[in-house]
């Protein structure tokens, strides 16, 4: 059934279909009206869980990690700031390979201060080691929250499900809500395989010495860097898994096929613009209007930014005549962190195509359709203009 | 499609005593327990036990008298601290001979 | 840039309620068979009180682009105090509308050459047994008459559902004696 609701709303919806047990978050603009709207559900018994407010972000990651290490169902989110002071526990949540789930409203991080949307919030978190999912729209908001749940416990690691903050968190449009019979048949309940369990005690992440070890029966025990081969093994294997999650979804609901990229009109394009989020919808009007002026252009989002799904990235854009990156994120004194993973994924190619990175709407800049349309159309139509320095939208300098 | 087997790896031990080796040869103080003082011996009955409670090793037995495991103390003294009836010493190792220890 | 989408600003003070009223009439048009809809509110602050507008996007197609109006086709203003403060014809279309909750005749304001439609909502939702205050529900019922976007047949139902519990009867009332009563100017 179709309901109109904001990105927040959809999110809190998805969290509901999915189930969540433990739901532990501290307030944080544009994030809070998500999980006012779960603290409702839990008030009104429409959701059985745990709501657990806390006193800060940290103390809300750590409530899920104890949570999940118990083998329950937790769930929180944040925005900017708050996902930053929860660095440390995000860390402890994958190192200790807890499925939780988070979503991410993105907010431009302080200082300055911004309450406004770009993505350097969970764009600096990239190397965490949490999935990274990216909706574009309410739709794959709701949808990536719930297939975020299954993938976080088919392998055991957190993900983050990311949306534009105020561009998606607070804006309504029309989605649809899948029947909770469907989800459930969809994400049935789970065990986790390693959990608290008094039958069964263990030692969990304790001191891990550098070297492997016998344990106390003779096995042998991993050292830290064995366990963390592991991590980034299984996190690779998550693309698979990931694929067929979302075709499995795709069965259920009818939507789906884009586990990585998104591609619109891309088949024939000799140029393709690149971005993440809702940024990337607003390109596909720009694109409509270049094509109508015979430039053949694309555009393609990337939903999942980690892990970095590089095959699909490579199939889309090597041999094309070039490629422009559209960034709400950089990595200070560099290039923006997609730019930069992208060229890296092409280097091997020797198709590789000329790229051009565009630095744009930070702290809520407001980003036209025709200054798009202005930058795509330059890329595109002079491709030997092309260099590999960061150009900025929109400055007021 | 079949997956790899996810989470096979983590930092996951069995417990059980020894999980650093055999601390006992760590010891420069011995724990030695005046059974005389001990408030459960004395009452016979079971009492106070802070030296098994505050013992962070566990190898203080909640027993009478109790019982103190020299293979895995590491001769910290907080049971001697914690006795409310001053009942354990801490006695220097090269005290005891070669042979005994 | 698109010429498919209808654009509707809606100009009020924070807690007037005004992105209720853009979200029934947004429930309405999809209801209508509008495919495409989005509403955007300010982004940023709220704060209680403070000149506030909210982005409504009516399409046939999906809706891609997510920025603020800034060409309406349509301005409705919850709140004629607003016209000392806030410019709300700016950026208005040619051959636009304002859909105003003001207490005069009709020919007392201009809008350039605007098409006008005036209901003394706050009276009308006094009347209908409200609070004094509440125009949300009412200035629906004028835009309805004005705009002939959305049928208001379509939108009393839509306004008892989202006022469950919070007199529906008398907001739907406000509604249907806004949209009955509201006079054009130019």
């Amino acid at each position: 059934m179709h309901i109109i609701e904001s990105g927040n709303v959809a999110a809190a919806t998805g969290v509901k279909l999915a189930r969540a047990q433990v739901i532990a978050a501290y307030p944080i603009t544009p994030q809070t009206p998500l999980t006012e709207k779960l603290s409702e559900f839990v008030e009104s018994q429409e959701l059985d869980a745990q709501y657990i407010p806390v006193e800060s972000e940290h103390s809300a990651m750590a409530v899920c990690i104890a949570a999940s290490s118990a083998g329950a169902r937790a769930f929180t989110a944040t925005s900017a700031n708050g996902l930053l002071y929860m660095n440390e526990q995000l860390h402890w949540a994958v190192g200790a390979r807890l499925p939780v789930v988070m979503c991410v409203a993105n907010r431009g991080i302080g200082a300055p201060w911004t309450v406004w949307n770009d993505q350097q919030d969970s764009m600096s978190q990239r190397d965490v080691g949490w999935i990274q999912l990216y909706a574009n729209d309410h739709q794959q908001i709701i949808d990536s929250v719930i297939k975020a749940f299954r993938l976080a416990q088919s392998v055991s690691i957190p993900v983050m499900v990311c949306y534009d903050g105020y561009l998606l968190s607070h804006t309504y449009m029309p989605f649809e809500r899948p029947g909770q019979e469907q989800v459930d048949a969809f994400l049935p309940s789970f065990t986790p395989k390693h959990f608290l369990n008094p039958d069964e005690p263990g030692n969990f992440n304790t001191v891990t010495l550098p070297d492997i070890r016998p344990g106390v029966d003779g096995t042998m025990e991993p050292g830290y860097i064995e366990i963390r081969h592991n991590l980034h093994q299984d996190l690779r294997g998550a693309l698979e898994v990931y694929a067929d999650i979302d075709a499995e979804y795709e069965k259920e609901c009818g939507r789906g096929g884009t586990p990585f990229v998104e591609q619109y009109r891309c088949d024939d394009a000799e140029c393709v613009a690149v971005a993440v989020g809702s940024l990337s919808y607003q390109l596909r009007d720009v694109i409509d209007i270049l094509r109508l002026e015979g430039l053949r252009v694309g555009v393609m989002s990337v939903q999942m930014y980690r892990p970095f799904p590089d095959g699909a990235i490579v199939e889309a854009l090597a041999g094309r005549k070039s490629v422009i990156v559209f960034e709400k994120a950089l990595s200070y004194g560099n290039q923006g962190p997609l730019y930069a993973d992208i060229k890296a994924a092409l280097y091997s190619r020797g198709d590789r195509p000329p790229m051009q990175n565009y630095i744009l709407g930070l702290g809520g800049r407001e980003i036209k359709t025709s200054q798009l349309l202005d930058a795509l159309r330059q890329s595109c139509s002079a491709i030997e203009a092309i260099d590999d320095t960061p150009r900025w939208i929109g400055l007021k300098l | 499609m079949a997956h790899r087997d996810f989470c096979k790896m983590i930092s996951r031990s069995k417990p059980g005593p020894g999980d650093g080796g055999k601390t006992g040869s760590w010891r420069v103080l011995r724990p030695i327990l005046h059974a005389e003082k001990c408030i459960p011996v004395k009452a016979g009955k079971k009492a106070c036990f802070n030296c098994w409670l505050y013992c962070p090793d566990c190898v203080v037995t909640k027993t009478i008298p109790p019982t103190i495991d020299l293979e895995y103390c590491k001769g910290c003294g907080i049971c001697a601290e914690e006795c409310p009836a001053d009942a354990i010493d801490m006695v220097a190792e090269d005290s005891f001979s070669v042979k005994e220890k | 840039m698109r010429k498919d989408i209808i654009e509707i600003r809606w100009h009020g003070r924070g807690g007037q309620g005004a992105i209720t009223a853009a979200k029934i009439v947004a429930n309405a048009a999809f209801v209508s068979g509008y495919k495409g809809v989005v509403m955007a509110p300010t982004f940023g602050t709220e704060r209680r009180g403070a000149p506030v507008f909210t982005s409504l996007k009516i399409s046939p197609e999906k809706i891609y682009d997510l920025s603020p109006i800034t060409t309406p086709d349509m301005v409705v203003v919850l709140d004629h105090t607003l016209l000392e403060e806030v410019d709300v014809a700016d950026g208005l279309k040619d051959g636009g509308l304002v859909v105003l909750n003001a207490p005069k005749p009709a020919g007392e304001y201009r809008f350039g050459g605007a098409r006008v439609g005036v209901a003394d909502v706050t009276a009308h939702a006094v009347a209908a047994g409200l609070p004094p205050g509440i125009v949300n529900s009412g200035i629906i019922g004028a835009f309805s008459r004005a705009s002939g976007l959305v049928d208001i047949d379509i939108l009393i139902p839509a306004i008892k559902k989202e006022f469950i519990g919070k007199r529906p009867e008398e907001n739907a009332m406000a509604a249907k004696r806004a949209y009955e009563n509201t006079a054009f100017g130019e």
